[in-house]
């Protein structure tokens, strides 16, 4: 259990972070579940939107449609307008160095598949090796599983330790001059914890490997600047981000990018197309074959000027403070257990209850209002670390609070006294 | 849903923390195992029959409470039963659980003729996550009568496949 010195109860509403404003944004913070409050704590799984993006939804929807990059009439340009405009929010909210460096894309796990595709397929061949980490959710796992079959390359596997903190030596171990390619998540959906993720990437380029980023857990909670992480690639999804579904982004250096082959085949990706010979677009084009999802990605424009209004630092301390309360309540709780126990965690409270299964407590407190995840949160080697089947997960968003934190730990209470 | 607390409170904590026939038959005719690998449940069957009549049943292994009160209760069912009687349970409880009879309905109702206690897993239905837990037990023993070695409510064949979800 991580020591926790000088809770902070300062951030929780002193100006500019006003939590009441904040969750008035938030209109399905006033659903009942069970005839009760929802209290919604499965932020990492999916995080909800405020009005200010879903107003932008309806405005583009009812005054700005059309296919965008096709035709010279008014909504299309207006359309590719807004489209483009949104690609330079995102390009300013990770700090990217230039916009065609942003790529829109389904969500994360397309991202990543777009990098396995299109680097590692042309890049990787038989006997190359790719690091990966214990913590990978799976989507970081399976592409370069299906790669590694496909080619006869092998993946290695960065270690944790008890707490789920990644074994920073084992990881440079791992590098010999078969290793290609580099693929860390950032934040673990699982438990938490924070990854030294610029360390181990100047230690990959140290080596001559670049380095992929599976930021879905990590976007949300923090400021990522990819330039001073100087990662090679950038993967992150914007439903998690108070966004659309459908819509994410791969950040990847413009070099990179030109060296890769195409991903998916298709209209908006060509320059030309004759039956002999077909000329790829350039970037980000070239990796954006068909209409796009114009409004999603507008709405994610939308929802990254609401974060940047509220401020990510702000976002992050309030977070911060709001974990730190979780885990001390929790620790106090006999029979609780929290699974993740980094000392660099945003977000993330995964637990286990002695003798009661998590899709008991998961069901059970859905029955007070509470939504948590429960199961092996897509991390199944994570869980076969730790040696468990399953945690009960709960994870945190700026408009949570610590009502919301008690409410939880009421439950906790209540599920261990049915079982008792 | 209040069915699903009054299903907890009523019934899956006794046979949670009292299930019957917990263990396993010496000399088993029939055996089975059953796997959840979403939610790592995990259940063995073992059974003694004679004259096509189910003399004895047990199980034992590592579940949430729902499977293991549906596993408990399942085997209280069909203790001294004939197999074919033991069938039709499966088949009763498997729509009901699954929601293709529903007991609120006169005429399916009639369908369930046999449910008896087993009704209070009706309520599992609202929660389609949890009903994979329920059926677990029930597929096990179909298998353990057929001689099926392995049964999973996640393999690709089982309609009632359904994820946690995601993230
Ligand atoms: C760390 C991590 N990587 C990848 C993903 C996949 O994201 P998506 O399903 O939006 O593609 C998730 C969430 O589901 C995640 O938490």
């Amino acid at each position: 259990m991580p020591k926790i010195n000088n809770l902070s109860i300062s951030t929780f509403d002193t100006p500019p972070f006003n939590i009441n404003k904040i969750r008035a944004d938030f209109p399905i913070l006033n659903v009942q579940i069970e005839g009760k409050p929802l209290v919604y704590l499965d932020n990492a799984a999916s995080a909800q939107m405020p009005q200010q993006v879903i107003d932008r939804l309806v405005r583009y929807q009812s005054t700005q449609h059309a296919n965008i990059h096709r035709a010279v009439h008014y909504l299309s340009e207006l359309a590719t307008a807004e489209y483009d405009e949104a690609r330079r929010k995102v390009q300013r909210f990770i700090n990217a160095g230039e916009e065609r460096e942003v790529i829109f894309t389904s969500g994360t796990t397309e991202a990543i598949n777009l990098v396995m595709h299109g680097y590692g397929r042309k890049f990787i061949g038989a006997g190359d090796e790719i690091i990966i980490s214990t913590l990978e959710h799976h989507s970081n796992i399976v592409p370069w599983q299906m790669l590694a079959e496909e080619r006869g390359a092998k993946i290695r596997v960065v270690p944790v330790n008890d707490a789920g903190e990644l074994q920073l030596d084992a990881y440079m171990n791992l590098f010999n001059e078969r290793t290609k390619f580099v693929s860390l998540i950032h934040v673990s959906n699982a438990l938490g914890t924070i990854n030294p993720v610029k360390k181990m990437i100047a230690y990959a380029h140290s080596r001559g490997v670049p380095v992929l980023v599976d930021g879905a857990q990590a976007v949300p909670h923090m400021k990522v600047d990819v330039q001073d992480l100087d990662c090679d690639f950038y993967a992150f999804s914007g439903h998690k981000l108070c966004g659309p579904t459908g819509i994410g982004i791969l950040y990847g250096k413009a070099a990179l990018l030109e060296s890769m082959q195409p991903f998916k085949g298709g209209g908006d990706m060509i320059l030309s197309v004759t039956f002999e010979k077909t000329t790829y677009n350039t970037i980000p084009y070239k990796f954006e074959a068909g209409t796009p999802p114009i409004a999603a990605a507008i709405g994610l424009g939308a929802a990254l000027d609401y974060l940047s209004a509220i401020g990510m630092e702000n976002i992050a301390a309030h977070e911060h403070a709001l974990l730190q309360y979780a885990t001390e309540q929790v620790s106090q709780i006999p029979g609780v257990r929290i699974v993740g126990t980094a000392r660099d965690k945003a977000s993330v409270l995964s637990f286990v209850m002695e003798h009661i299964h998590p899709h008991d407590v998961g069901t059970l407190l859905n029955q007070e209002g509470i939504a948590v995840r429960t199961g092996h949160h897509c991390a199944q080697p994570v869980m076969q670390r730790m040696g468990i089947p399953a945690t009960s997960r709960a994870s945190f968003a700026f408009y949570n609070t610590r009502a919301e934190v008690d409410a939880l730990m009421a439950g906790i209470r209540m599920v261990q006294k049915i079982f008792a | 849903m209040a069915n699903l607390k009054a299903l907890y409170q009523e019934v899956i904590l006794d046979h949670n923390k009292k299930p019957r026939n917990y263990g396993a038959v010496e000399r088993a005719s029939h055996h089975a195992e059953g796997h959840n690998p979403l939610c790592g449940d995990h259940l063995s069957i073992t059974l003694a029959i004679a004259d096509e009549n189910i003399q004895n049943i047990a199980f034992n292994g590592e579940s949430c409470a729902i499977c293991k009160a549906s596993a408990s209760m399942m085997t209280v069912a069909v203790k001294g039963k004939s197999r074919a009687d033991a069938e039709i349970l499966i088949e009763e409880f498997l729509a009901m659980v699954t929601g293709k009879l529903d007991l609120n309905i006169p005429d399916q109702k009639e369908k369930l003729a046999h449910i008896g206690r087993l009704a209070v897993f009706a309520g599992v239905h609202d929660l389609p996550t949890r009903v994979k837990c329920a059926i677990l037990p029930w597929h096990t023993l179909h298998a353990a009568f057929s001689s099926v070695a392995q049964v999973s409510t996640e393999s690709e064949f089982d309609p009632m496949h359904a994820p946690i979800g995601d993230a």
